[in-house]
Formats: C-alpha cells, sequence, structure tokens
C-alpha cells in the first residue's frame, strides 16, 4: 500500500528536551506493531513554533494537531486515530480562549499560525531536515540554479537590492549593499559567513531555521559566494547547540554529495563549499571583527571599523557576513522576485522578522510576522496575552541590547525604525514580555548583569562602565540608592554609548535608559520610599501578618528562619529582623493573612 | 548536481512523496475504520483510494479515514465531501468499486447513485 498518512513529530531543541525523540521511536514501534508500518510514514521535523503547547506531532493528511503529547499518549493516537480514523481528543489542540475552546483545531485552523507570514521559517516543521531529497521538493537549490544558470553576479546583487532586505541579526544594515561593497572589491579569494552566534537570552530563531532547514541557509550561502565572487563559506555557530550543528554538518555532507556544493556547480564553473567553525558561546562573537578574530583562532574580540569586513574580513580578504535569518530569506527572494518581497512590511522594513515570544505569555514560542504588524498582535492575538489574568506592563525588544516599550507603545507597528526611535531595537528578535509582577529596575539589572558579563574587555567605557552601572543598579534594588543615584547612572549610560568600540557597550545601556524612561516612577520608589511596587527587590519587603489570622500556626511551622511567633488561636507576628523574605509564609497561609508591602 | 533538469526530477519525486502534506480544497475521500468497517473490509478500500487517487495525480484530494458513522451493517462505508462541504455517503463499497468512484465522483463531479447509502439501503 502506498503511504497515506504521515506523522510528523517536532525535533526542535524544546520539543526534543521534553522528550520527543521517545516520542517519535514509541510511534514507530506502535504502528510497526499495528502492522501499519507499511502506510504510515513518522517524520521528524524542526521546530514547529508553538513551543509552549510542545512536543507537537501533526498527522497528515487530515492535519490533525496534538499538542502536549507524552510517551504514554502513543499508543492510544496510533488505535484510535492512525488505525481507526478517530481523532484522539484528550490531546487535540485546543485554542485557549473560552469561546473557542470547546473546538478541536486542525493545524490549518489554529490562530496561532493565522496571523503569521513564515518567509524565514516556510520549511520548519514540514520537513525532515535529515532528507535533502524533501528540501529540494519544497524548492530548495532552484533559487541557487536560477542565479547560476540565468543571472550574473551583478544582477543577483541588484534583486537583493531592490528587495529591500536589510539585516535580521540586529544592526538592520542593508543586505544587498553589504554584498555590494564586497562585490567591487577585487581580491584573489573572499569569504561568505553565515552569523549563527545568537547570544541574544530568549531568542532562538536561527537555531530554530538551522534545525528545520539547514539547505536554505547552505542555499543562500552559494548565492551569496557566486553574487560576491567567494569560492567559501563558513558558519559560526555556538557550540551550544547541538542538535543544529549536526544536521547542518549532515546537510552540507549532503549538498555535497549531490554536488549541489563543491566544484562546477549546475555546469556553471562556480565553486563553493561550506565548512563550520564551532564558538565557545561568547556575546560579543556576534559582532562581525570579533566574530572574525574567533574564525582565525584569535581571542573574540572586537576590532575598530573602518576597515569594514567587506574590505579587510576574515585572513584580510573581502567577506560578507549575514545572519542565519537574513540568509534564509535570500532563495525565496530569488525565486519570488524583488517585487514580491518588497511588497510585505513596510516603508523601510521589508519581508517579515521572526520573533522569540517568551516570558508572562501564554504562547511561548516563535512567531514570523510581516513588518509593521503592531506589538498588540503579536501579544494579544499571536501570543494570546499574559497568563493568570496578569495586566501587561512592558515589553522587551532586542535583548540585552533593547529597551523596554509600555503599554502606551502597544499600537506601534513593528519595524527597525520605529523600534530605534522609541528607544528600544529589533535586534536579532527576542521579545520578552512582562506583566504587573516584574520589577523594572530588576530587569534593567538582570540584562546589565548579562552584559557585565559578555563585556569582552578591550575598551573602558563598556568593561568599567556597565560594571559601575550594575553597582548603582544593585545598590537601588537593595534600598540603598538615592536620587543622584539616577542621574549618575543616565550620565554614564549616555557616555557608554557614545564612547564603546562596539555594539555591545554601545547598546548594553539600552535597557536602562528605556526603563528610567517608560517607569522612573518604578526607580523613584525604590529610591525615596524605599519599596519595590512589583514585589521583587527582596531587601525592600517587608511581610506582616494582618487581622485576619485565624491563629493556626501554619506559617509558624512552616518558617525556615524561626521568625515567626504566636499563640494557637492567636494572631501571629513576624520578626523583620530574622525574616529571610522567602514567601513560605505568603504561600501556606489558609486565610492569605499575610501581605507583603 | 550539474543542470536544472536532474534538480526538477528530483523535486518532482520529492514533491509528490510530501503530497500529503499540501494544503488541499477539493474532494475530502473519508473511509469509515472503526471496528464494523474494518472487518466489513474498509483496509483494501482505503488502500484502493489511495492508490487509485495517486496514480491519477489527484492532487486536491484528501483521503482520510474517520470513525464509525454508525451504520455498521452496511460497511464499508465511504463519505465524500466536496469543497462546499456537500456529503455524498456511499455504502456497501467494495475495491472493485473504487475506481468508478474516483473515476466518475471525483473527476467527474457525478455520484455513483446506485452505491449511496439511500440506494443500497432501499434495496434491502
Amino acid at each position: 500500500m502506498l503511504v497515506r498518512a504521515q506523522v510528523l513529530v517536532c525535533g526542535g531543541t524544546g520539543c526534543l528536551s521534553s522528550k520527543s525523540d521517545k516520542i517519535k521511536d514509541a510511534f514507530i514501534e506502535n504502528i510497526k506493531a499495528l502492522g501499519l508500518d507499511n502506510e504510515i510514514q513518522v517524520i521528524q521535523t524542526g521546530c514547529f513554533g508553538l513551543c509552549e503547547r510542545g512536543p507537537i506531532v501533526i498527522v497528515y493528511p487530515d492535519q490533525t494537531f496534538y499538542s502536549h503529547v507524552k510517551v504514554e499518549d502513543v499508543p492510544k493516537i496510533c488505535s484510535e486515530h492512525l488505525l481507526k480514523g478517530r481523532i484522539y481528543e484528550p490531546k487535540a489542540y485546543k485554542e485557549a480562549t473560552e469561546e473557542e475552546l470547546a473546538k478541536i483545531k486542525s493545524f490549518g485552523e489554529v490562530g496561532f499560525y493565522n496571523k503569521q507570514l513564515r518567509i524565514a521559517l516556510r520549511n520548519c516543521g514540514m520537513i525532515n531536515p535529515f532528507d535533502i531529497n524533501e528540501a529540494i521538493g519544497k524548492n530548495a537549490y532552484q533559487a541557487l540554479g536560477k542565479c547560476l544558470t540565468e543571472y550574473t553576479p551583478s544582477e543577483v546583487i541588484d534583486i537583493i537590492k531592490k528587495s529591500g532586505l536589510r539585516g535580521r541579526g540586529g544592526g538592520g544594515f542593508p543586505t544587498g549593499l553589504k554584498w555590494e561593497l564586497c562585490a567591487k572589491n577585487n581580491a584573489d579569494q573572499k569569504y561568505v559567513i553565515c552569523n549563527a552566534d545568537e547570544g541574544d537570552p530568549g531568542a532562538f530563531m536561527d537555531r530554530s531555521v538551522l534545525e528545520g532547514d539547514p539547505h536554505s541557509v547552505i542555499e543562500a550561502m552559494a548565492i551569496a559566494g557566486y553574487a560576491i565572487g567567494a569560492s567559501m563559506g563558513y558558519v559560526y555557530i555556538r557550540a551550544e547547540y547541538p542538535v543544529a550543528v549536526e544536521r547542518l554538518q549532515y546537510a552540507i555532507k549532503q549538498a555535497r554529495e549531490y554536488g549541489l556544493l563543491g566544484q562546477d556547480i549546475f555546469g556553471s564553473g562556480f565553486n563553493f563549499d561550506i565548512d563550520v567553525r564551532l564558538g565557545a558561546g561568547a556575546f560579543v562573537c556576534g559582532e562581525e571583527t570579533a566574530l572574525i578574530a574567533s574564525i582565525e583562532g584569535e581571542r573574540g574580540m572586537p576590532r575598530n571599523k573602518p576597515p569594514f569586513p567587506a574590505e579587510k574580513g576574515l585572513w584580510g580578504k573581502p567577506t560578507i557576513i549575514n545572519n542565519v535569518e537574513t540568509l534564509a530569506n535570500i532563495p525565496v527572494i530569488i525565486l519570488n522576485g524583488w517585487e514580491w518581497f518588497s511588497s510585505i512590511g513596510t516603508e523601510k522594513s521589508k519581508g517579515t522578522k521572526v520573533f522569540a515570544l517568551g516570558g508572562k505569555i501564554k504562547n511561548t514560542g516563535l512567531v514570523e510576522i510581516p513588518m509593521g504588524t503592531t506589538l498588540r498582535e503579536v501579544i494579544y492575538d499571536i501570543g494570546g496575552g499574559c497568563p493568570n489574568g496578569k495586566a501587561f506592563k512592558a515589553v522587551q525588544t532586542g535583548g540585552p541590547s533593547g529597551g523596554c516599550l509600555t503599554a502606551k507603545h502597544l499600537d506601534t507597528p513593528i519595524d527597525y525604525d520605529n523600534l530605534v526611535a522609541l528607544g528600544s531595537m529589533m535586534g536579532s528578535g527576542g521579545m520578552i514580555v512582562m506583566d504587573e509582577n516584574n520589577c523594572m529596575v530588576d530587569v534593567a539589572r538582570f540584562f546589565l548583569d548579562f552584559t557585565v558579563d559578555e563585556s569582552c574587555g578591550k575598551c573602558t567605557p563598556c568593561r568599567e562602565g556597565t560594571k559601575r552601572m550594575l553597582e548603582i543598579l544593585k545598590k537601588i534594588t537593595e534600598g540603598k540608592g538615592t536620587l543622584e543615584d539616577l542621574d549618575r547612572l543616565e550620565e554614564l549610560a549616555k557616555m557608554i554609548k557614545d564612547s564603546s568600540l562596539c555594539g555591545l557597550g554601545q547598546s548594553a545601556p539600552n535597557p536602562v535608559l528605556s526603563t528610567l524612561a517608560n517607569f522612573r516612577d518604578e526607580y523613584v520608589a525604590h529610591v525615596v520610599d524605599k519599596k519595590c511596587p512589583a514585589g521583587v527587590c527582596k531587601p525592600l519587603l517587608t511581610f506582616v501578618i494582618t487581622d485576619d489570622c485565624i491563629g493556626c500556626t501554619k506559617c509558624k511551622r512552616n518558617c525556615p528562619a524561626d521568625a515567626i511567633s504566636g499563640e494557637l488561636k492567636g494572631k501571629h507576628y513576624i520578626d523583620p529582623a530574622k525574616c529571610i523574605k522567602c514567601g513560605t509564609c505568603v504561600k501556606g497561609c489558609p486565610k492569605n493573612a499575610i501581605v507583603v508591602q | 548536481m550539474k543542470s536544472l533538469a536532474e534538480l526538477k526530477k528530483i523535486r518532482e519525486e520529492a514533491a509528490n512523496r510530501m503530497n500529503l502534506r499540501a494544503a488541499k480544497d477539493g474532494y475530502r475521500v473519508a473511509v469509515g475504520m472503526a471496528t464494523c468497517g474494518i472487518t466489513a473490509g474498509a483496509r483494501p478500500v482505503l488502500a484502493a483510494f489511495v492508490e487509485k487517487v495517486a496514480k491519477e495525480n489527484l492532487d486536491n484530494v484528501i483521503v482520510t479515514q474517520v470513525g464509525c458513522l454508525g451504520e455498521c451493517a452496511l460497511e464499508p462505508v465511504v463519505e465524500v465531501f466536496d469543497a462546499e462541504g456537500n456529503r455524498t455517503t456511499y455504502a456497501k463499497v467494495h475495491v472493485e468499486d473504487v475506481d468508478k468512484i474516483v473515476e466518475e465522483h471525483l473527476k467527474g463531479g457525478k455520484v455513483v447513485t446506485e452505491k449511496t447509502l439511500e440506494v443500497i439501503k432501499n434495496a434491502k
């Protein structure tokens, strides 16, 4: 019998960590036991994006979307759905909203995907990343063939320029222009580098593209090589992405076997090959000159620009460096034309952007939206809003280099320039949502803590300045700050922005500046009233038992610090000197009689 | 890879294998595959539909299976839904009927009247 159904099991890192590989094996085993192995195929794919509901399994052709699948559900899904054709309802996806709760949704109807436009993620979750034939079945390498046989290198650059594609790694530099600058420089050797050193905490779109559709990046690098006249490419990827590394290396091997990398590709005389370089996971190595130094075997530190890499890059040769997501867009632009691509998005930001939605949001995951979509649509329509009925407070975009936007910015269309105008940035596309229980001073401290850790130490403003800023922030969260500290913080922040050597230092103060601008009252509450309104900064909290206390003695018995006194049936008291502010008493109180002030 | 034609050949073969995963808006053929259907011989019928649809390159047709439709005495039961959602229920469908349903209904748009549930039921 021909294959009549295919079971797609998500094999992205998120789902793998909740045992999706065991789920895949269980499907294979159960399908075999039922004698269906000739007619039903099991395929492991890349990330489907809706990580919150993982592990995810989709059954085709009916497009049934199963979420939160566990190994023990597999026999049921097999015997009910695959054998008897009845959807196994307990695991079928239902929307989180009330009115939709009862309805089972098939993959095509899930609201999370409806508002999205998947270009860079077009094949993620759709194909088997270990099978080059499936990628080719989805048009992989057709754009490369078209470029090599129909276009001259300068025509390729022209298409990319006209498409309006800008770098998706953070800076937003026009990709076509970058290629043109490099193509103009004559040299015996040039290089194409794919920057897969995804370092923003919480961002994982590049990992997902490499895990789900590695051939799109390989193809785009070859196209870039043809356009600028390079015959060698490197993918610089962090070693802490083992699944992505394995799939990428396997894909490169397959592409070589098919002659899509190597000598005389498509009989055009064009040669191109790719090698993988593993990074040790330093944030600064996402900066292009530091990345180049790291590939060369030097310490990963940035240097002054100019000369730009397009002029003097890897081993002193002209080099272009493009981010994974940027590259994943290239083949589609070639196949569908620049007119198509530039019709999507806003005036100065074309196409789509992938965001890693995280924090206090219902649908954690990867979303790809057209530029110009508003923050509200992303957070509420796609993300489902904050969980547990909490109020939305802020959204942090751009990771440690970005800033916090508030409810008043929710209707801003997302594009490069709008975000910068509001004091944040696109960055690589991290989007962390915060609710009323997040303290903005603490959030700023968290991100600065990260940059202080990751600062390479080469230039003084970044090395010393961020550290001093962190000290002031710590002082504030401990209740020892003064109003003058806020001014000093701002002054330092501006100085570091202006005088740091590379993007890391230049953007490191952003989380502080944007929270100072949008949530100054919270800073003031910390330094003047010595209170943390969100109840996060422990040194500023006092735990008090109200008159609702019934004297059950539970808090007294549970307190790890013996800070609570009181007799049975009498009101209890907390000794502030002994209290370690762990919150155990609050959680355990049957009358909610303990409040945090 | 030395030519675009070579790539095209691989692409077409792979696209055929992945056709199950493409979005479709044509007919949907649902074969009743509960215990009653299976014992009445629904499995070979399902197989015959899958094969015939693939052979005829009917890219827009989904062949799937469903549970018991309630007419256990008239199994195997096969339902055909068109794009507007109109439903035709066939009863006592056997492998030898599949060609005709595919040819006349899925390709020609004409219901195979003699195999519909109503006709079979009244004939009893």
